[in-house]
């Protein structure tokens, strides 16, 4: 096992750059060098390194996340995230797939706000396509969007807690996350994925009751979300595990790219829905909460005050819906009524072009970005006028958020390893796409 | 987004500061575009963080096949105070893809820069671990090039696993 050439670093992975990376004979040679044995660190006296493989399959990575740490001790020197364990090339399918079935497979790369990466990539398209979408579809949109937010929030506070020792943290939350997937599954007929935000609106007019129920959730939710602070937010064990441990400060986050909840926490106040405000988010009045220290506590917090900013946005958008068409009247790009189908022509040529071929999108690029559980999610789409997307990017936030794990953990215990991966909140569905 | 006479601007700072750096300039539906030599794209962007335009919200590759040059890299700046978005795009040939890495500039293109690397095989000179990121190490080929085929690869089982890349090396 251990083959001390004296040439590999400690951790085994040379860097290579150029054409050298590309010859698998020397991914073959930089396998076996890879060494278990403890080295001499180079620090003074000699003490002992030990890499320590974390994952792929690890209930604390919150997916298929694979670490490389390297372990003096109990503290953490240095950290490699090595990820595409669930690359399943949905950039690559988009191309083959015509507009609006593109929308079904983007949903799925961020498996927890599928609302968000549909409404990047319909954002993108409609950019194109300079269509307007309604109002009401644009208040549809953000109703979904924040449900989504909450929801995707409340898996991160399940599982977090649920590492961090706090069990019974976990069905709470999944309680509240099971009724906005009923209240999903009431307006699109799926829990998730629900492929509800088309290019131009959305899917179908929420349907009777539906406001009333989620009326009844958002004055709930705030009520809940005291409650998990009073189990949580002064509880000894999660202050002791959060308070204080592996800040980053705001520059650092910046550099890298690091966005949402992440860079508020540092005292950034940026978020793309105040700052860049799209579906009509400029209407309703939210505060964005931010950080001061950037520890995990912040991290923590940040994320607990959006559950009730998120409930004051559904309640603004469902007390305000205008009312009027729930999708753009464009027939060349929405589908046409079911009911005209039997007395217009018309209406089924054009129902049978969208079905068949799809719409076409004059050429060129769009880059939408908009604001997601994670941070900035932004749909890159280029166009060469035909039915189908000829390239189409997500600049997913998890993916980049990631790069915050090595400046995060470095010089940091083990265990406050395991708390700041929580508290990054990294998808992997998002992270490889 | 600048609008023309911003994005004209902003592209003569350019040509004055660093000659011959700006190809073409563009505004389509909202989206300001400049068009860089890719030999100069580091001075370009280090110009561009200095002004302003401190955030890369975005790195990726395009390829316009069947048009020449192929292959595009896209940065996607955003100036947070100005709250502004313009795109640098630099194009590269398939025969020679090499540009300079910006981690320099800003640590963060790391993952974007590798991802890039491993869908298009574009080289980012003086990046510090320039590997495949998604796609196994041993991976051949590039698969977001559009002329990489899908569904040309033969899933893997125990009976076929003597055809995986590198099996007998």
């Amino acid at each position: 096992m251990s083959t001390p050439t004296g040439t590999t670093g400690t951790t085994g992975t040379t860097a290579t750059t150029g054409p050298a990376a590309l010859d698998p004979a020397d991914y073959r040679r930089r396998e076996e060098s890879v060494t278990m044995s403890a080295e001499p660190a180079g620090m003074g006296e000699t003490r002992e390194l030990l890499t320590l493989n974390f994952g792929p399959h690890h209930p604390a990575t919150h997916g298929v996340l694979r670490l490389i740490a390297t372990l003096e001790g109990e503290v953490v020197r240095d950290i490699k995230p090595i990820i595409g364990y669930v690359h399943t090339g949905i950039e690559k399918t988009a191309e083959e797939k015509s507009y609006w079935k593109v929308i079904p497979v983007i949903e799925r790369m961020d498996y927890l706000s599928y609302y968000f990466n549909a409404m990047a990539f319909c954002g993108a398209v409609e950019t194109l396509l300079e269509l307007e979408v309604p109002p009401r579809a644009q208040y549809l949109r953000v109703i979904h969007l924040e449900l989504n937010r909450i929801m995707s929030h409340l898996v991160w506070l399940g599982t977090s807690a649920l590492d961090l020792g706090a069990m019974s943290m976990f069905w709470y939350c999944f309680r509240e996350r099971e009724t906005i997937l009923d209240l999903f599954e009431m307006s699109s007929g799926q829990r998730m994925h629900t492929r509800y935000i088309q290019v131009g609106g959305v899917f179908e007019d929420i349907p009777v009751g539906f406001a009333h129920k989620v009326q009844k959730f958002v004055d709930e939710m705030p009520r809940r979300a005291d409650q998990y602070a009073d189990l949580l937010a002064k509880n000894e064990i999660l202050l002791q595990r959060l308070s204080g441990t592996c800040p980053v400060d705001k520059e650092t986050l910046l550099g890298l790219g690091v966005t949402g909840p992440l860079l508020r926490a540092a005292g950034v106040p940026w978020d793309l829905r105040k700052a860049a405000p799209y579906s009509s988010y400029d209407h309703f009045d939210f505060k964005v909460p931010i950080g001061t220290e950037g520890d995990n506590y912040d991290r923590f917090r940040v994320r607990h005050a959006e559950f009730y900013e998120s409930s004051k946005i559904v309640e603004q958008a469902l007390g305000g819906l205008p009312e009027g068409p729930y999708i753009t009247p464009d027939r060349k790009v929405a589908l046409p009524p079911r009911h005209e189908l039997a007395t217009s022509m018309e209406a089924l040529i054009h129902h049978f072009k969208l079905v068949t071929e799809g719409f076409r999108v004059p050429a060129g690029e769009a880059y939408y970005p908009i604001e997601s559980p994670r941070g900035e999610l932004g749909c890159f789409v280029r166009s060469d006028g035909s039915s189908k997307p000829a390239r189409v990017h997500m600049r997913d936030p998890s993916f980049i958020n990631l790069q915050s794990t090595a400046p995060m953990v470095k010089n940091a215990y083990i265990a406050d390893l395991i708390a700041s991966l929580a508290m990054i909140d990294p998808i992997l569905g998002g992270v490889d796409r | 987004m600048p609008d023309a006479t911003g994005l004209e601007l902003i592209a003569n700072e350019l040509r004055e500061a660093e000659p011959g750096s700006v190809i073409a300039t563009s505004i389509d539906r909202g989206r300001a575009e400049i068009r860089i030599d890719p030999g100069k794209n580091r001075e370009v962007l280090t110009h561009l963080q200095q002004r302003g335009f401190g955030f890369l919200a975005s790195l990726h590759g395009v390829d316009y096949y069947p048009e020449e040059p192929r292959l595009g890299v896209i940065y996607e700046l955003l100036d947070m105070t100005e709250v502004d978005r313009v795109s640098i795009k630099a194009r590269l040939s398939t025969e020679d893809p090499r540009i300079s890495s910006v981690t320099g500039l800003w640590p963060g293109a790391d993952f974007p820069e590798r991802e890039c690397f491993d869908m298009f095989g574009v080289i980012f000179e003086g990046h510090p671990d320039l590997r495949r990121i998604l796609m196994p190490e041993d991976y051949e080929g590039f698969p977001q090039r559009r002329d990489f085929p899908v569904g040309g690869e033969p899933v893997l089982f125990t009976y076929n696993e003597q055809q995986n890349y590198g099996h007998n090396q």
